[in-house]
């Protein structure tokens, strides 16, 4: 199944030749991996309504959240400043990255000056995007993923798939497949005759990670949020891997995205309620961790990445893609996510957010970002779901207008509109069509093949409804 | 009250029964319908498609051809929500000239739905209709999301005598059809309508019908090209259709649009 995936370097995000229509084509063929997607989405999504119908304040909440990031972004270099002073004050060290290239410079330098080769890591798409562990990994570091799913990936040599659920992909007995194969190449072995029980693999990876936790010196996180007004900053997890990286080693490094940012404690509890009960389906995660600054006998470095938000953040529609807090309800609801799961967006950020932040952040030069916002019958169903209320059915239209389009396309769009624009020129190729109307072909040509490759055609009707009505005077003749 | 019809493009060219049954329906509740010449597509294809200057200049086409009337109806949820919603960015913003942000203003809460029309202006749910056939509602998501229509179409065809409304499993779930979507990335759609499909067979329907002929074309193809038997309807012709069994509704229920034994 998704072993197509395996080293292939199609598969690999930042390739951008292939649009998604192809790299969607390839993951339809893919009957085990739909059966995955489908059950997985379908059984979060049933989950995140039955929270979210729980809170009578839902909507009040919805728009909160909404509001209080629209309020940090206007106001972003205030709170950016606000927030370097208190990490500062609390013994931490702010670093300013533009773009994935200087961030990955600075944690590498910050890595290497404390001699050690190996770093744990706690799940964090900001250093995803920034394709991190290549880099440090090009600098004799290795980066050791501890989500429990991120490790199933990286043992896989694979791509994560899902915001929140990167092995979204994998069933158990993929997953026992990959630890038994990889674990001991990485560190401690999978245990011999290991089952595909979920609780025997969990296991597996416990005592797998244990190890790495308690000989690792350096740790690399992303953040959920980080409150300006006291230098805090807040993961939320699941399996208190994240909490071991963020406690037990020497250094940590934080690299957050600019728009992480909310102004006070108050603000984070409206995200608090709005993220579990999103993206995991739960009250409240297992897990919450925050801390500020460093303690005594530890350093923190805390990286500020741009990396294209400052641009995003100028586009007056496109700018709530930042408000985004990576809860993947929009993935879990999106029914073309479903069917052809992450890989096919080529990036980090899959699913509808993605096909409106990657080409935001990237710029759409590639065939593949240029295509990302067709990747949606803008059915409205992600929009329902977000829980800081992105319209990303507009955003994508937005995108749409601004990206290149092919010339056969171009033509064909400029001939409608010419036939629309005068309702006789529009009378005329209606009578046309209706005296050529025996002469329709079952399958249209070109591009167009794609309707009638599962679809048969409408008939053509002999007279449309414009010339019925000046025929029969409106029926009345 | 002056009422206009805008048919919307697809059936006027398409599917002219629609409209004449939404004439027929209309004049059987006492309202005289009028069908203003000038018009011709709300613009949605281009807006949606990324033609925003095309569809722009569409959209001013229909602004200016239902200047005057106190209402416009439109069978199709879609084009519905293109007016009501996309409209008032399009070509109502803040640098659109006065005069047509005005027009766009006036027009959009005076722009209805078939289904808001009959139910909110009208105020009826029972449209006097016959229509002795197993029935399954499609939702399409531009009248449940956009609109939010709600359980008007249901309130509606619940009083539809000799009818036996079956409720479509998944129904909120796209069908796959998006405009371009359908033909830019055919094999997602075709996957989506594939399920769609699958659950309007699972009712054991005679009819799939829906706000839009748009996706009905779409799931209708499907079901054609897969020889189900089962028919699509445009909800407005079963709306029409009464026990004198001499409407379009009858018609076209006897006739026309089952799909595969069109052509």
């Amino acid at each position: 199944m998704s072993r197509t995936f395996l080293g292939m370097p199609g598969a690999a995000p930042r390739s951008g030749d292939e649009g998604f229509p192809e790299r969607a084509a390839r993951a339809l063929r893919d009957s085990q991996l739909r059966f995955n997607l489908r059950k997985a989405t379908r059984t979060i999504r049933a989950r995140r309504a039955g929270v979210v119908a729980e809170l009578p304040d839902w909507a009040e909440l919805r728009r909160a959240g909404k509001e209080i990031k629209d309020h940090t972004l206007r106001h972003l270099d205030t709170y950016l400043i606000q927030l370097e002073e208190a990490v500062t004050k609390a013994g931490g060290h702010v670093h300013w990255a533009a773009d994935a290239a200087e961030a990955n410079r600075i944690v590498a330098g910050i890595v290497k000056a404390t001699g050690e080769t190996e770093v744990v890591k706690v799940k964090s798409m900001a250093t995803q995007e920034i394709g991190l562990n290549e880099a440090l990994l090009a600098e004799g570091v290795t980066a050791y993923e501890t989500d429990l799913a991120e490790l199933i990936v990286q043992l896989g040599d694979d791509w994560p798939s899902h915001i929140l659920v990167p092995a979204i992909h994998r069933n158990r007995s993929e997953i026992r497949e990959i630890f038994t194969r990889r674990m001991a190449e990485w560190g401690r072995p999978a245990p011999e005759d290991l089952p595909d029980d979920p609780p025997a693999l969990a296991e597996a990876a416990r005592l797998h990670l244990r190890e790495r936790f308690l000989s690792t010196k350096v740790a690399i996180s992303g953040a959920n949020f980080a409150v300006a007004e006291t230098g805090t900053l807040v993961v939320l997890e699941s399996e208190g891997n994240g909490r071991m990286c963020l406690t037990l080693p020497e250094t940590l490094i934080t690299v957050l995205g600019i728009e992480k940012l909310v102004p006070t404690w108050r603000d984070l509890e409206v995200f608090l309620q709005l993220l579990p009960r999103s993206s995991t389906g739960e009250r409240m995660n297992p897990y919450t961790s925050t801390w500020t600054g460093a303690t005594e006998g530890q350093e923190f470095h805390l990286v500020l990445l741009d990396n294209g938000r400052t641009g995003v953040l100028a586009d007056e529609v496109g700018r709530q893609a930042l408000r985004c807090i990576r809860c993947s309800a929009c993935l879990n609801v999106c029914p073309v996510y479903e069917r052809v799961g992450g890989h096919a967006y080529g990036s980090v950020y899959p699913g509808p957010i993605g096909a409106i932040l990657t080409p935001q952040l990237r710029g759409m030069g590639s065939e593949l970002d240029r295509s990302l916002p067709y990747a949606s019958s803008l059915c409205g169903a992600c929009y329902e779901v977000c829980p800081v209320a992105i319209d990303i059915p507009s955003v994508l239209v937005e995108l749409r207008a601004k990206g290149r389009h092919h010339l056969a396309e171009r033509t064909g769009m400029a001939a409608a509109g010419w036939v629309l624009e005068r309702s006789g020129r529009l009378a005329r190729m209606q009578r046309l069509g209706g005296r050529l109307r025996k002469l329709a072909p079952g399958r249209l040509p070109g591009p167009l093949g794609g309707w009638t490759d599962t679809r048969d055609l409408p008939p053509i009707p002999e007279e449309s409804f414009r010339d019925w009505w000046n025929r029969t005077d409106g029926g009345r003749r | 009250m002056r009422v206009a019809l805008f048919v919307t493009c697809v059936n006027d060219t398409l599917f002219p029964g629609t409209g004449r049954a939404v004439v027929t329906l209309l004049r059987r509740l006492g309202v005289d319908v009028d069908f203003p010449m000038a018009q011709t597509c709300c613009g949605q294809m281009h807006v949606n498609t990324g033609y925003r200057d095309e569809g722009a200049r569409l959209a001013r086409r229909t602004v200016a051809a239902f200047r005057g009337y106190d209402a416009v109806v439109m069978p199709s949820g879609s084009c519905a929500a293109m007016v009501r919603e996309q409209y008032p960015r399009l070509t109502g913003g803040p640098q659109a000239p006065p005069g047509l942000r005005a027009a766009v203003d006036e027009l959009t809460p005076r722009t209805y739905e078939l289904t808001e029309f009959l139910v909110d202006v009208l105020g009826v749910t029972d449209v006097g209709a016959y229509f002795p056939h197993r029935v399954t509602y499609h939702p399409t998501c531009h009248s449940l999301r956009g609109l939010h229509l709600g359980d008007r179409p249901l309130a509606l065809l619940r009083q539809v005598r000799g009818l036996e409304l079956v409720p479509l499993p998944n129904a909120e779930e796209c069908c796959g059809f998006g405009g371009t979507f359908a033909v830019k990335n055919a094999g997602v759609s075709a996957a989506m309508c594939a399920d769609k499909v699958r659950n309007v067979l699972d009712t054991g329907a005679e009819v799939l019908c829906a706000a839009d002929n748009s996706c009905l074309m779409h799931i209708g193809g499907t079901l054609g090209r897969q020889r189900t038997g089962v028919r699509v309807m445009h909800l407005a012709e079963i709306l029409a259709a009464t026990e004198a069994a001499t409407g379009d509704g009858a018609e076209r229920a006897a006739s026309a649009r089952r799909p595969g034994a069109a052509r």
